[in-house]
């Protein structure tokens, strides 16, 4: 591989957004005839750096080259035309009209203006057929599976716009096996064609499966590139969660087991929980006075669990016994009713409501137990406003300031004020603490664990090891939607990386 | 300092604009027609004594929009929109016309039996069936909306062309005269000298207020409207929200359509409430309310409508034929939008706040 030629090289990428640095420094080099993935938790910046790549960011600093030669990329139909093309999960064709036109689009072959329909198959199918897949280009295109879907628009990106790099975004999180192996199959043959391959996942089997190199984005900073014949799997995730092995090696779980659970009654318990497409069936016991950590990366069925005990999915497997009684109605309001509340993982678009006030955001889970007709007066509504207010110490101007102008740290605490004062008996975070700072995390922590000692069963979801392992008493680890390991007490944060990588 | 904090906090009411727009308005006419606010007392046969003029007819008239408007607040909060508003006006019409007449079915009538001042059904029953009809309608476009999760302008689109066909098959196709006289009390009575139609407006404007203000039913619209996901998560049935406003929306559509008929004496499917669904969006976007759902303010969105027959009231006095009343209003859509841009608000609170601090640094 010594005459490996860069057909990409991005140098000091850096990339601000107001108030964030989405990229400091990165270098990124693709090589021709190689499929290199590109792995981070969210937040790392790899979507930035592809963006910037495609052209719909433009860098505050550093350069691309593209075969050796400096190039400005100005927009997404600009990297098209320099031959950078990109696939994403969503397909964007259109399935009315049929494969040839879709690959053909724009580029039809005319004769005296009109298109010429037979030469137009002719050459579609050519181009699939380098594929080697099985497709008949006349019919249309919603006709096939999404996996073929995703070829077709390779197939595109490789005739009409002559692509030398291709980026494949999450393309597999909608495909089963078979399809995934079957745009495998589809990937290594272009890879030996010589084409650069960018792909971008999180399921970590499948870089191992199918990558060459390996780069790993944390917090916008470049980990490094990796030979993925040479970088244990352990490791990767070490290095995308930023931890060194060698140091957590002198580590180990300072918390003590709390006091012997077994004669206790749990007081949620699902057995075999589980929902096709999204979590394998999982056997899960939560406890009053105790905080359940979720250990596991993007993706592996953490926040689909939460969902499920949530009930806004209902699962296809397996019952959930809340207090002992089966559960049979699943929505957020039966769960409300149930004593369980969650705070979910995108804060924005599934937790705050923006543009009402800070204490209409407290107390709408309370008045939606409360139901349509028993609204808490005004004064009723400020004192319990007022009250989480000053026991969250959230930083606002006034109760009636609109949450959207909150700071994260403080939205979340806002949705933790709205679920305290409901009462619950079983709270589940899922990443609380992301994306917010420093001072704000302690704190979440701190009152997480006061909530359980006060007797409330907490679960503590997060991709952050060091907070997981500070507030639980125990540890479920979560890969590949499937429940892997679950530790009580004594637990050091290697062994956890090692569950959550798959390797004993 | 606390002179431009009181004006801001005027500025930043809902109603402000609305207001400011009216008052434009108005002024326009006492410069242009000074005989426009001109109010008389009159003594009319049937209703006895009452005040008539510009002012009166704009209330009256506009009573239906008001109503209509009142309606199409609450959906347009929880981010949709009902376009067949103008369609349940007529289906609520065409009911009470039936209802009224014995012409149900084609059985043979005589002319004499027709024109009777007289009714086939109690008054009572007529405006219950009225009522329940436009809920009903409303109910399947909550449904359509909420549970089939069909988009909002799509789902009503369906009752806005199927409404005018129902409308007439109720009337059998027929354009149907009314001519049972405590009908007409609705669109042409008069309680202490002032129409009927403004008392409906006003009760119908504080039930729905006490209804949405004084449960939580206002907070859980406009929850909703800025975001249905956050909003189920907290333990929101949305679904039932959305269904409620919905619901709400035809129940209005339905005393516009009672109200309307009575003052035209007439049932007609195809034109009752022609176009009243636009106008009421009109009427909504002017009273301050997002299209895309949040704070809403109904009062706010009457106000618009009042903006809006004030307006059509001025161009028919000016004497712009009828046939041109449409371009006119198109004049007034484009001056809303515009006034209404984040464009022009930024320049004009930049205004405001730099007349603001010289009238500070001067004291």
């Amino acid at each position: 591989m010594n005459d490996a030629i860069d057909v990409v090289k991005m140098l000091g990428i850096t990339k601000y957004f107001p108030g964030v640095i989405a990229l400091e420094d990165v270098d990124f080099v693709l090589r021709k005839g190689e499929i290199h993935a590109l792995v981070g938790e969210n937040g790392a910046g790899k979507s930035t750096l592809i963006k910037v790549l495609t052209g719909v960011e433009q860098p505050d600093k550093g350069t691309i080259e593209l075969d050796n030669k400096i190039v400005q990329v100005h927009s997404p139909q600009h990297s098209q035309e320099l031959g950078i093309s990109t696939v994403y999960q969503e397909v964007n064709l259109c399935t009315n009209i049929s494969v040839a036109e879709n690959i053909m689009l724009g580029r039809e072959p005319r004769r005296f203006g009109s298109i010429r329909w037979q030469r137009m198959n002719e050459l579609a199918q050519k181009a699939i057929n380098r594929l080697s897949i099985d497709v008949d280009v006349t019919q249309p295109l919603g006709n096939y599976s999404v996996a073929i879907q995703q070829m077709v628009a390779i197939t595109r990106a490789l005739e009409v716009l002559s692509a030398k790099v291709l980026i494949l975004d999450e393309p597999t999180s909608s495909l089963d096996i078979h399809e995934t192996n079957l745009l495998f199959d589809v990937m290594r043959k272009l890879r030996n064609e010589g084409l650069g391959i960018i792909f971008i996942t999180h399921f970590l089997d499948q870089v191992y499966q199918i990558a060459d190199r390996i780069t790993v984005l944390r917090n916008g900073k470049l980990v490094g590139t990796y030979e993925a014949s040479s970088l244990p799997r352990v490791e990767l995730v070490a290095k995308m969660l930023g931890r060194s092995l060698t140091e957590l090696d002198a580590m180990s779980k300072v918390k003590s087991p709390e006091a012997e659970k077994k004669d206790r009654l749990p007081v949620v318990e699902a057995k075999g929980l589980g929902l096709a497409r999204s979590l394998e069936p999982v056997d899960l016991e939560l406890y009053a006075h105790e905080v359940l950590g979720i250990a596991g990366l993007l993706g592996s069925g953490r926040t689909e669990m939460a969902r499920l005990i949530f009930g806004i999915d209902a699962p296809d497997n397996g019952s959930l016994l809340v207090e002992g009684k089966k559960v049979n109605k699943f929505s957020p309001l039966e769960s409300l009713k149930r004593g369980i509340a969650l705070c979910p993982e995108d804060r924005k678009a599934e937790g705050v409501v923006g543009d009402l006030t800070v204490r209409e955001n407290i107390i709408l889970a309370l008045q939606a137990r409360y139901g349509w007709f028993k609204f808490l007066s005004p004064q009723k509504q400020s004192e319990i406003a007022d009250r989480y207010i000053q026991l969250l110490g959230i930083a606002t101007p006034s109760p009636e300031q609109l949450v959207k102008n909150l700071s994260g740290g403080n939205q979340q605490k806002v949705i933790l004020a709205r679920w305290l004062a409901t009462n619950p008996t079983v709270l589940i975070l899922d990443e609380p603490t992301r994306g917010i700072d420093v001072g704000a995390k302690t704190e979440i922590q701190k009152l997480v664990m006061q909530l359980a000692e006060e007797g409330k069963s907490c679960v503590f979801i997060s991709s952050e090891l060091e907070e997981v392992m500070r507030v639980s008493d125990r540890v479920a680890v979560l890969r590949d939607r499937k429940k892997v390991a679950e530790y009580a007490g004594d637990v050091d944060e290697k062994t956890l990386i090692q569950a959550m990588a798959g390797e004993a | 300092m606390k002179k431009t904090a009181l004006l801001k906090k005027i500025r930043d009411s809902q109603l402000f604009w609305p207001l400011v727009a009216w008052v434009l308005i108005l002024i326009f006419n006492a410069i242009v027609e000074p005989g426009f606010f001109r109010l008389g007392i009159i003594e009319d046969p049937v209703y006895g004594k009452h005040l008539y003029g510009n002012l009166i007819d704009i209330f009256n008239n506009g009573a239906p929009l008001m109503l209509v408007a009142i309606g199409m607040t609450l959906v347009i909060a929880t981010g949709g929109v009902d376009l067949s508003v103008g369609a349940v006006i007529a289906i609520s019409a065409a009911m009470g016309a039936v209802l009224i007449n014995p012409a149900l079915g084609n059985q043979l009538i005589t002319n004499d039996i027709l024109t009777r001042n007289a009714t086939n059904t109690p008054l009572p029953l007529i405006i219950l069936a009225d009522l329940a009809a436009g809920t009903l309608c409303g109910l399947w476009n909550g449904l359509l909306v909420s549970r089939a999760r069909i988009q909002p302008m799509v789902a009503t689109l369906i009752l806005m062309v199927a409404g005018r066909g129902i409308a007439q098959l109720i009337t059998n196709g027929q354009i149907m005269t009314i001519y049972y006289t405590p009908y007409f009390w609705f669109g042409n009575g008069y309680i202490l000298g002032l129409p009927v139609s403004i008392y409906i407006v006003a009760v119908v404007l504080l039930l729905a207020w006490l209804l949405v203000r004084k449960t939580a039913i206002g907070l859980f619209i406009e929850s909703v409207g800025i975001n249905a996901k956050s909003t189920f998560y907290s333990g929101i049935n949305e679904k039932n929200v959305k269904l409620l406003a919905y619901a709400f929306c035809g129940f209005c559509g339905a005393i516009a359509g009672l109200i309307l008929s009575s003052y035209v004496h007439s049932a007609d499917g195809n034109n009752n409430g022609l176009n009243y669904e636009l106008d009421a969006i009109l009427a909504v976007v002017m009273g301050g309310t997002l299209m895309t759902g949040g704070r809403f303010s109904m009062l706010a969105s009457v106000i618009g409508a009042v903006v809006i027959w004030t307006f059509t009231v001025t161009v028919y006095s000016l004497g712009v034929p009828a046939n041109a009343l449409l371009a006119a209003k198109a004049v007034l859509v484009l001056l809303v939008i515009l006034l209404y841009s984040d464009y022009s608000r930024r320049l004009m609170n930049r205004l405001f706040e730099r007349r603001g601090s010289q009238h500070d640094t001067a004291h």
